[in-house]
This record gives C-alpha cells, sequence and structure tokens, in this order.
C-alpha cells in the first residue's frame, strides 16, 4: 500500500505548520505563564447573549435555518452594517451568515479563484490569509508592511505587486497582529487602485470596532469600510463577524455582505460544506446585534486602559511600540536586542514565564517583532510588564 | 470623573497611582477628583462584598417591609433617617407600591432580628406595621455573583 502521507493532496502537504501552533505546545504545560500570546477577548460573551442562546435551545430551536442564516439575523446585520459602515446591503440576496469570518475568507476565495490566479494582500497577517489562498488553489502574493511605517499599507506596494493574474485583494483593518489602522488617503488611493486593474477587494474588518481615538485613546474611533467609497460596494466582500467585538468566539459566527452575484456564489459553497452555521449562535447574534453594543462599549474601554498602560510600560522600558490605532494588540520592534522574534519570545517564555506570538508566525514581514495582545486582566498586564521590563533590562545588559 | 467612578466601583482597592495610570491622568488630579467626590458625599464609603457562606458567618439578613404615616413636614423623611441610623440597618429605601420602607437588617441571630423589630422598629411612633422576611440564600450581591470564580480557559497561544 502506498504510505499514507504520500496520499495527501499537494496543495495540502506543502502547507506549512503554523508558527503559532509550535509556539501553543512550548507554553502548555508551563505554570505561571502570563499569556499575552491569545487572540480572543478574556472577556466571556455578555450574559444577555448566552442567555438567548439557552433561550433558543429551551424553545427547541436545534433545526437547519435557510443557508444564508436566520432572515431576522440579516436584516439585523443589514442594519448594523448601515449604521457602523454606512453601505446598504440587501438582507435577502447580498447576506451570508457563516461559521466565522474564517469560512467567509474560504468561502471568497474558491468563489472567485481559478488555480493560478493571484491574490495580492499585506503581512504581516492573519495566519490563516496565505494557507487559504492556496488551499482554494490561488496564489498568494504578499506585499511587506514595515515597522518604520506603522505597518501602514502604501498604494504602491500594492501597485507593484499587481499582475495581469491579479484577482483580488485583501485587506484587514485594523490588522491583526499589529493593531495598524489604515490611513484614509492611503485607502482611497487603495480603491482607486482596485477599479483601475478591476480587483475584487475582500475586506476582513472583524476589529473594526475595537478603535482607539481621542488624545487618549480613550475614545471611540472612526471606522471607514473601503466598501462605502464611491465606486467600491460592487467589487467589495465585507467580511465582518460577532468574535471580537462581543466576545463571541466560540460560537463561531461571522458573515459576508457583497453583490448577490458574489453572495450565491458563495453560498453555493456554503449550502454544500457547512449547510448553515449553528442556530444557536445566530439566534445569540440577533440579540447581540439588539441589544449588545453598550457592552462592546464597555469592553472597549477596558481595552483602551490596557493599552495605554502597554504603550506606557513599553516606552518607559525602551521597548520601540508605536500605538496602534485599533484590534487588542502591540507589536513592539525587538530588533535591537539582536535576536530573531522566536529567540525574544522563546527566551521570554523561558526566563520570566511570559507568552508573547514571534511576529514572523504572521510571514516574514512580522519579524523582528513581536505580538502582544492586551486583552488580558489589568493587574495580569501589569506583572507581564514588569516581568519584561526585567527581561530586556538582562538583554541590553548583555544577560 | 465618570470613568473614575466606574474604576472605583469595580475595585476600590486600586491606590491612586494605580487609578491615575488607568485613566491617563495625574496622580494629584485623581487624589483631588477622590477627595472631592468623598467630601460631597457622593461616595458614601468603601467595603468588601463578602458571601457569608463561604466565610462561615452565622449572622442573619432579613428583608423588612414596613408601612409608615406620613409627617405633615418631611414626609416620610425624619422617620426613615432615624431607621436608618440603628447599626442593625444596611440598608434603607422608600419604595414606590404596597409598603414605604424597604429595610435590609443584619443580625447575630433570628432573636437579635426578631428583638429589633418588636422593640425598636415597630415601637416607633409613625410605623403602622412591619413584615420580616428571612435571607435564606445568597446568589448575587452587590453585582457579584456568589461562588463564581474567574479562571482564564483561553487557549494560552491563539492566532
Amino acid at each position: 500500500m502506498k504510505p499514507l502521507h504520500e496520499r495527501i493532496a499537494k496543495h495540502v502537504s506543502g502547507l506549512p505548520r503554523s508558527g503559532i501552533r509550535d509556539f501553543f505546545e512550548l507554553v502548555v504545560g508551563r505554570d505561571d505563564v502570563i499569556s499575552l500570546g491569545v487572540g480572543e477577548p478574556d472577556f466571556p460573551a455578555p450574559w444577555h447573549i448566552r442567555e438567548a442562546a439557552i433561550y433558543s435551545l429551551e424553545k427547541g430551536q436545534t433545526s437547519y435555518t435557510s443557508n444564508l442564516g436566520l432572515l431576522s439575523l440579516r436584516q439585523e446585520i443589514a442594519d448594523y452594517v448601515r449604521k457602523l459602515f454606512g453601505v446598504d446591503y440587501d438582507p435577502a440576496t447580498e447576506v451570508l451568515v457563516t461559521v466565522g469570518v474564517s469560512e467567509a475568507l474560504d468561502l471568497v476565495f474558491r468563489s472567485l479563484l481559478d488555480p493560478g490566479d493571484e491574490v495580492v494582500y499585506h503581512e504581516p497577517c492573519y495566519v490563516s490569509y496565505s494557507p487559504s489562498i492556496v488551499l482554494a488553489h490561488g496564489v498568494a502574493v504578499p506585499v511587506s508592511t514595515r515597522v518604520e511605517d506603522n505597518f501602514v499599507l502604501r498604494a504602491e506596494d500594492v501597485e507593484a505587486a499587481i499582475t495581469a493574474r491579479t484577482r483580488i485583494l485583501l485587506l484587514n483593518f485594523p490588522t491583526n497582529p499589529t493593531g495598524a489602522v489604515e490611513p484614509l488617503e492611503e485607502l482611497e488611493k487603495i480603491a482607486a487602485l482596485a477599479v483601475e486593474h478591476d480587483l475584487i477587494v475582500v475586506s476582513d474588518e472583524i476589529y473594526c470596532e475595537l478603535l482607539y481615538g481621542g488624545p487618549d485613546g480613550m475614545e471611540p474611533g472612526e471606522h471607514v469600510s473601503i466598501a462605502s467609497l464611491p465606486g467600491m460596494r460592487e467589487r467589495t466582500v465585507l467580511l465582518h463577524g460577532f468574535s471580537k467585538a462581543f466576545a463571541m468566539t466560540g460560537f463561531r459566527l461571522g458573515y459576508a455582505c457583497a453583490p448577490p452575484e458574489l453572495t450565491e456564489a458563495m453560498m453555493k459553497i456554503h449550502q454544500y460544506s457547512m449547510l448553515c452555521a449553528p442556530i444557536m449562535s445566530q439566534q445569540a447574534a440577533v440579540e447581540a446585534l439588539r441589544n449588545g453594543t453598550p457592552e462592546v462599549e464597555r469592553m472597549r474601554r477596558a481595552y483602551a486602559q490596557r493599552r495605554n498602560l502597554m504603550l506606557k510600560r513599553f516606552a518607559d522600558m525602551g521597548l520601540p511600540c508605536f500605538a496602534p490605532g485599533g484590534a487588542f494588540y502591540m507589536f513592539p520592534d525587538i530588533r535591537r536586542y539582536g535576536l530573531t522574534s522566536k529567540e525574544f519570545a522563546m527566551r521570554l517564555l523561558e526566563r520570566e514565564n511570559v507568552a508573547v506570538v514571534p511576529g514572523n508566525a504572521f510571514g516574514p514581514a512580522g519579524e523582528g517583532c513581536v505580538r502582544a495582545c492586551y486583552a488580558t486582566a489589568y493587574d495580569k498586564i501589569e506583572i507581564a510588564m514588569d516581568r519584561m521590563a526585567r527581561f530586556v533590562k538582562d538583554l541590553e545588559t548583555g544577560g | 470623573m465618570d470613568a473614575l467612578l466606574e474604576l472605583l466601583q469595580e475595585d476600590a482597592r486600586l491606590t491612586t497611582a494605580q487609578m491615575a495610570e488607568r485613566l491617563g491622568r495625574p496622580e494629584a488630579e485623581v487624589s483631588e477628583m477622590v477627595g472631592k467626590l468623598e467630601r460631597k458625599g457622593a461616595i458614601l464609603g468603601y467595603h468588601a462584598v463578602v458571601d457569608p457562606e463561604r466565610v462561615g458567618q452565622r449572622h442573619v439578613s432579613a428583608l423588612i417591609e414596613v408601612k409608615l404615616t406620613p409627617e405633615r413636614d418631611g414626609g416620610f423623611d425624619r422617620l426613615a433617617q432615624r431607621i436608618s441610623r440603628f447599626d442593625q440597618v444596611r440598608t434603607c429605601w422608600l419604595m414606590s407600591g404596597g409598603y414605604d420602607l424597604v429595610v435590609l437588617v443584619e443580625g447575630e441571630d433570628l432573636r437579635e432580628v426578631a428583638r429589633f423589630v418588636s422593640e425598636k422598629l415597630s415601637s416607633l411612633d409613625g410605623v403602622l406595621s412591619t413584615a420580616t422576611h428571612f435571607q435564606l440564600k445568597v446568589y448575587k450581591q452587590s453585582g457579584f455573583i456568589a461562588g463564581e470564580t474567574h479562571e482564564d480557559e483561553r487557549l494560552a497561544v491563539t492566532p
């Protein structure tokens, strides 16, 4: 019999292991670790949302829903998106409820890519982007953003990456892992490029409620979706979900908003692979959109305080880090210590029991940085910062 | 001011320095703000919220509905304030509905509370009637769910 490992499809066996996975295995099993390595809120989903899921089960709602998702949820989504993004979508034909934004991404790529088609996206980025493209037989074309430039995606860099095979431009602002928010003038230039080269823009805006505006970052910032720019709605697939702002990661619920032809194509794949998102999650999401926004703001303010704490402590310990405009991540620059991201993260873990994620887990452009997540209790961050300060001081004195 | 109150209501143990850091304000300013709130009585006090069951406290709590005769000058205020001054009274509110005051009382045992009601409360001029309900179990106290500890159950490293 042919060995089993040789039976794995080439485009799957060729996928690299996730750097996150490697690091995760180092962290588990250690005691007293303060982890800044997570990518999800430390708050549980607000109780009224959890209660809505329970109520849905109590009422015996355990069936399939429409492939697109419950109409009541799609209506709420359309209203929410209109309020938040200023873009109108028809809940009947332009909204698809998915199992997280991750599924939506997979659907977009499988719907739009023929083998060899290229997707341009910016690095450092969420770990699934490149694999999702490759699994859809596309070609991943990363564009680097730079720490010196506060990880702004430059239109000229995007333009240089566009070829005759480019079909999709994938954006993620605010960005995981850097927390970067794209300046409007640059976003406008990128939109113009998409029109000029006739590209579909896939915009993952999962962190868009978590913005830190005002002089001290405590005010809610203003989010501009590329879908709201002139001429963009018709060529944009807007991806959003409930995981981050509503602290509902485990509910696994996201959505795609796009013109009917694109929604229909995504729905075709979704109906055969997933059928529909879980009904109790969908009922919880209806409650989240109807009554959850005050809780979102409460959590955002808590993140804002922690962000300020990390900014101040990093500055105090001499660790260069730009002030990210969104999400719940810091991406400090560790190059001055002469270590790779992985070496820095491993030594920090071994010596001080603080877990951060090596920047190169998010693509080669993340090398030289580490990701520290501030979705962790304030007092834990205080301890982690004390430990990190001691650690970098030791590094500086040659320890 | 609101952000400061929010912090204090969540955790009054924070030092002025810690609050200053969280609010991004100078320590002296935060100290001044807290002082102001205390002086004008906006902050009535600070205390730990204790689950009596977990510390083995045997004392009892009761909720007492009280009906009063309002006075010509001042309505219920004078009597309500008088009742509030008893050490046994932890909380006292004027209510709408079928009775006038709700009085939360704590005592060493059932007898002490009963004595307080019959000797101190009912005997006051103006108190028309009382109905005493003893507490059996605490599920939530001042915003905290009893018996709930907070463990971080997230995976240590996630994308």
